[in-house]
């Protein structure tokens, strides 16, 4: 039995290793607040955000396929969370059992028991729930589990379960099946279940009776008496293991079926703190990965909005040709949100979340990279260089086409003209190999170069700067200035006898 | 029909008892240590002996040597391995049988035992004649095993035991245990209850789960409720433990002397082979020696010393190999040179050669040509022997007079730093007429020392000398070469690896 909540047809990996490029994505697209707004404190929901937020889906069905299930979730949020919860309870349940580490096979049947009463407990919750909401939901992957619920757990299987619960407490004696080993003595002990008894007395009483040989223990036989329970124990060693196992399995199928529900449980946590907040989300409208239109309206950093508890100014980007998006303008004037805003979104695009913008129509990317200027070891100009190439050479180890990568002032820990050359040199063989760029840069020779460069058709955006000191956080379509506004920002903060207001970065 | 002995061309009683005491050469040439390793892992053999013994006459050197060669061949050696990991089970089992009181237990021990017995002597009776041995040994082993495989006896011995085996092996029956009673009968077809779980919850199944069975204590023998159940079985199946009790009345003594013999002479080549696998795929060359006691030309290329070689392959470390070659009247090899060069380990593995070329082992080296001594004498330097330099002077003569009064011409001598103790003038002279005495033996021999003088006595000694590579900071190459002695190589080639030679010098300034 399988949930196939995140995949189609097979079971989602929590164990699967994330991608080289993980740990970048984390830091410079400050996934963490995302990802722990979809937890909300809860260990399995943030493990399980975490690993598909990272890992990226390349399959359009499969992105539509969790999409129709998070619209679900969405319309019929009881029926999620309460899957979610009883599994989760009994996941308690199981913890506060104290099993004993020896394997006696009493203790093992006796613990078994136990958590089969816990887990049978959860199956049955579990079944009410696909009968209450089976009917109602929609997608394919809701609909098929309440199904396979409600078929395989059906009242007969509950029945047999009883049956065999009450066998195991065999009140009428155990029966040992055996033969020789090399030293006489018996092998491989199976425990069976004695033949049903002849219904009819007169059936009874004619039918031959197999020979036997008996033997009654002297009550005062301690040793015999020993003697027979372990036997007796071998044989309820096989049966106590399968009864184990069995109650194993199904607190797996559990353990599953959870790791499957978190995904949607974590997102219906961040589609009920966004409304709160106000702020917009959409259902992105996914492309195949050789498409270039991308239509981005409204799109906000959603880790900002979520960190300063308020809905924040969006940037719109509408591209249907370009691989190369490049974005010059002032500080503090909302690029490096604004790179974040389209690597969030691609990533939730990709893993079948809603996107944090009014629209969104974007293409599949074949992994994204991020490349962002560090703010640590700043004292070694020197090596922050090489440390900046030895990663971008390890981003193009794992760079393919049709993937994206994000620059955020990247190669300006030299002088500018050979940062410049640097930058156009590594852009121009990325966008040639029809990989994605956005690049955020002050290196004014670099994008003058690229704006200059027919060869290099690329989306110009632009940064404000304040209008009487107020920033706007707002792009706009336009080409590099030869001054940054830096000089601004500099006097401002230094110079100027009034604090700045804080603000995004 | 008879066979005599797989080590002994004659046959004859082999070396045997515990405690079979090492020879005086062997702790000074560490061939204590290469036969402690050999015979590690077949204690209970006790072949200590067998290593401890060199032959004297060539064909029974050469009849080992023929085995030796046989068991290098795959198919050979497997089969002889098979059959001894029989034997020892067949052991086991009768070690078993005896500790058991219960009949029905003990004689089904005392079965078992001779299946495998049978089954082992019917295998390797079947490989040897698919093998084709070469060797007199296994060709005259062969002959005979085929011949008692197929005799009355044996085979009587090996269609029963066979019988009743399949026998007790195919019955089944059922215990049934309610409270104090338990109830024994024919088992019918009454179903897996542990299967049937499983299957019942088969659905659920997700991956692998934790084995939660018991770890049963096990033990060869029966308490008295498993007796009861035992004895239960044999009335309801009266005809196999009836079968059973016959065999153990019938065939009492089943091994066969020949057989035991074998498997325990065997050991001797396998376990020869077994040591050495380990250097042969490192790389280094074992072969079998041409001896004689003809001709005291001999020579051996790329030897080494097997204790050492041992440690330093499991170390996975580099192995120096060296060579010597007499020629014509020469007779003893004088090695001098810096210390820690290989001067020692280049005499112990001359010795160690020696030794094994006529245990009829294949020896360390490419190519070996060797003399069949009859005895050897060594003479290394006893460090505990006496406290002071008198004492221990003296011990060393008294050692050394005892050599020269027992060896004659066919003895192999290994004399190690001799004369250490005294000073330089006088050992060099006491050393030159030691050493002189030997060369009237007209004894083969090794003599390493710190005096250069013996190095060129007499146009019997040959001189050799450790060297140094000079490319590396005076590190050692362990290789000996035959030069003369020189002192002062090992200062000179110091110097020039600190670039303060003569010519260096003149280039520098």
């Amino acid at each position: 039995m399988k949930a196939h909540l995140m995949h189609q047809d097979r079971d989602f990996n929590l164990r699967a290793p994330a991608p080289a490029q993980a740990a970048d994505l984390v830091q410079d697209l400050a996934l963490s607040t995302l990802t722990q707004a979809m937890a909300g404190g809860d260990p399995l929901l943030l493990e399980v955000a975490n690993k598909a937020l990272l890992d990226s889906s390349f399959d359009l069905d499969e992105i539509r396929f969790r999409q129709d299930v998070l619209k679900d979730a969405i319309r019929f949020p009881d029926a999620l969370r309460e899957a979610y919860n009883l599994t989760g309870e009994a996941m308690a349940a199981e913890k506060k059992l104290w099993r004993s580490h020896t394997n006696h096979p009493t203790l093992v049947l006796w613990d078994s028991l136990h958590l089969m009463e816990i887990v049978v407990t959860a199956l049955k919750r579990l079944r009410h729930v696909a009968d209450t909401h089976g009917d109602r939901v929609q997608s394919e992957g809701l609909r098929r589990l309440f199904t396979m619920l409600r078929v395989e757990l059906d009242d007969t299987y509950f029945d047999g379960i009883q049956q065999h619960l009450k066998n195991m407490q065999f009140r009428s004696g155990i029966l040992l099946a055996t033969g020789l080993d090399p030293g006489n003595k018996g092998r491989d002990y199976v425990l069976c279940l004695p033949k049903a008894q002849e219904v009819s007395w007169f059936r009874r009483i004619f039918r031959k009776r197999p020979k036997d040989f008996s033997y009654t223990l002297d009550p005062r036989d301690e040793n015999g008496a020993k003697a027979l329970s372990d036997l007796k124990d071998r044989g309820l060693d096989v049966v106590a293991n399968a009864l184990g196992q069995s109650a194993e399995h199904i607190f797996n199928f559990l353990v599953m079926l959870r790791t499957e529900l978190a995904f949607y449980v974590g997102a219906l946590n961040l589609h009920d703190r966004l409304r709160q907040l106000g702020a917009p989300t959409a259902f992105p409208v996914p492309l195949p990965s050789r498409e270039r239109r991308q239509e981005l309206r409204g799109a906000y950093d959603v880790t900002l909005a979520l960190n300063l508890g308020r809905k924040i100014v969006g940037n719109d980007l509408l591209s249907d040709r370009a691989n190369l998006v490049l974005i010059t303008g002032a500080n503090q004037g909302g690029k490096t949100t604004f790179l974040r805003a389209l690597g969030q979104a691609q990533l939730m695009l990709q893993c079948g979340l809603f996107v944090p913008a009014e629209v969104c129509v974007g293409h599949l990317c074949q992994g994204l990279f991020t490349h962002f200027k560090r703010e640590e070891d700043a004292s070694m100009t020197r090596g922050k260089f090489a440390e900046e190439l030895e990663r971008m050479s390890r981003i193009v180890d794992g760079l393919k086409p049709d993937g994206m990568i994000l620059f955020n002032e990247s190669f300006a820990a030299t002088n500018e003209r050979e940062g410049s050359e640097i930058a156009r040199q590594v852009v121009s063989a990325l966008v040639a190999k029809d990989i994605q760029v956005a690049y955020v840069t002050h290196l004014y020779d670099f994008a003058h170069g690229v704006h200059d460069d027919p060869r290099l058709p690329a989306l110009f955006l632009r940064a404000e700067r304040p209008v009487e000191g107020r920033r706007t956080f707002k792009l706009e379509v336009g080409e590099p200035l030869p001054t940054s506004f830096g000089l601004d920002l500099f006097r401002q903060l230094l110079e100027d006898p009034l604090p700045s207001a804080a603000g995004g970065s | 029909m008879e066979f005599k002995s797989i080590l002994y061309l004659e046959g004859g009683p082999g070396p045997t008892g515990a405690g079979t005491p090492v020879p005086a050469f062997a702790r000074d040439i560490n061939f204590d240590q290469i036969v402690e390793a050999i015979t590690a892992s077949r204690q209970e053999y006790d072949l200590k002996g067998f290593f401890y013994a060199p032959l004297q006459e060539l064909d029974g050197i050469l009849y080992r040597q023929e085995v030796m060669r046989d068991l290098e061949l795959d198919d050979l050696n497997a089969a002889v391995r098979a059959f001894c990991t029989q034997m020892t089970t067949v052991r086991q089992h009768l070690l078993q049988a005896g500790k058991i009181d219960y009949p029905l237990q003990k004689e089904r021990w005392y079965l078992e035992a001779a299946t495998v017995y049978c089954d082992a002597v019917q295998d390797l009776s079947r490989s040897l004649e698919s093998s084709r041995p070469k060797s007199r040994g296994f060709r005259a082993f062969q002959q005979f095993l085929t011949h008692y495989a197929e005799s009355a006896g044996f085979t009587s011995l090996s269609q029963e035991a066979g019988r009743i085996r399949q026998a007790l092996s195919e019955l089944t029956y059922t215990v049934s245990i309610q409270g104090a009673t338990f109830r024994v009968r024919k088992y019918d077809q009454e179903e897996d209850y542990g299967q049937a779980v499983a299957r019942f919850f088969e659905k659920f199944k997700q991956g692998a789960v934790k084995d939660w069975r018991s770890q049963f204590r096990e033990w060869p023998g029966m308490n008295h409720v498993e007796e009861k159940i035992l004895f239960f079985v044999s009335q309801l199946f009266p005809e196999p433990f009836s079968a059973l009790a016959a065999f153990h009345v019938n065939h009492v003594e089943f091994l066969f002397e020949p057989i035991t013999a074998f498997d325990r002479e065997v050991q001797f080549y396998l376990a020869y082979l077994e040591f050495t696998a380990p250097l042969d795929q490192a790389g280094l060359k074992f072969c079998y020696p041409n001896l004689t006691r003809t001709t005291k030309a001999v020579h051996a290329v790329d030897f080494f010393d097997l204790a050492l070689a041992h440690k330093l392959v499991r170390a996975k470390a580099p192995v120096v190999v060296n060579d010597f070659r007499l020629e014509g009247q020469e007779r003893i090899i004088v090695i001098t040179g810096p210390n820690q060069g290989g001067k020692t380990t280049f005499a112990r593995a001359f010795a160690q050669v020696h030794v094994l070329g006529c245990l009829g082992c294949p020896v360390p080296g490419r190519e070996a040509q060797l003399f069949l001594y009859d005895r050897l004498y060594t003479h290394f330097e006893q460090e505990e022997a006496a406290a002071n330099l008198h004492g221990k002077l003296q011990d060393e003569l008294m050692r050394m007079h005892a050599i020269l009064s027992q060896a004659n011409s066919n003895s192999l001598i290994v004399i190690n730093e001799i004369f250490a103790s005294t000073t330089w003038q006088d050992a060099t002279a006491m050393a030159t007429k030691v050493i002189g005495r030997v060369l009237e033996l007209d004894a083969l021999g090794v003599c390493v020392t710190f005096l250069d003088e013996l190095a060129g006595m007499s146009a019997k000694t040959v001189s050799m000398v450790s060297t140094v590579a000079p490319e590396h900071d005076h590190a050692r190459t362990f290789r000996i070469v035959r030069q003369p002695a020189n002192g002062l190589a090992y200062a000179l080639s110091l110097a020039a690896s600190y670039r303060l030679t003569y010519d260096q010098l003149l280039e520098r300034l």
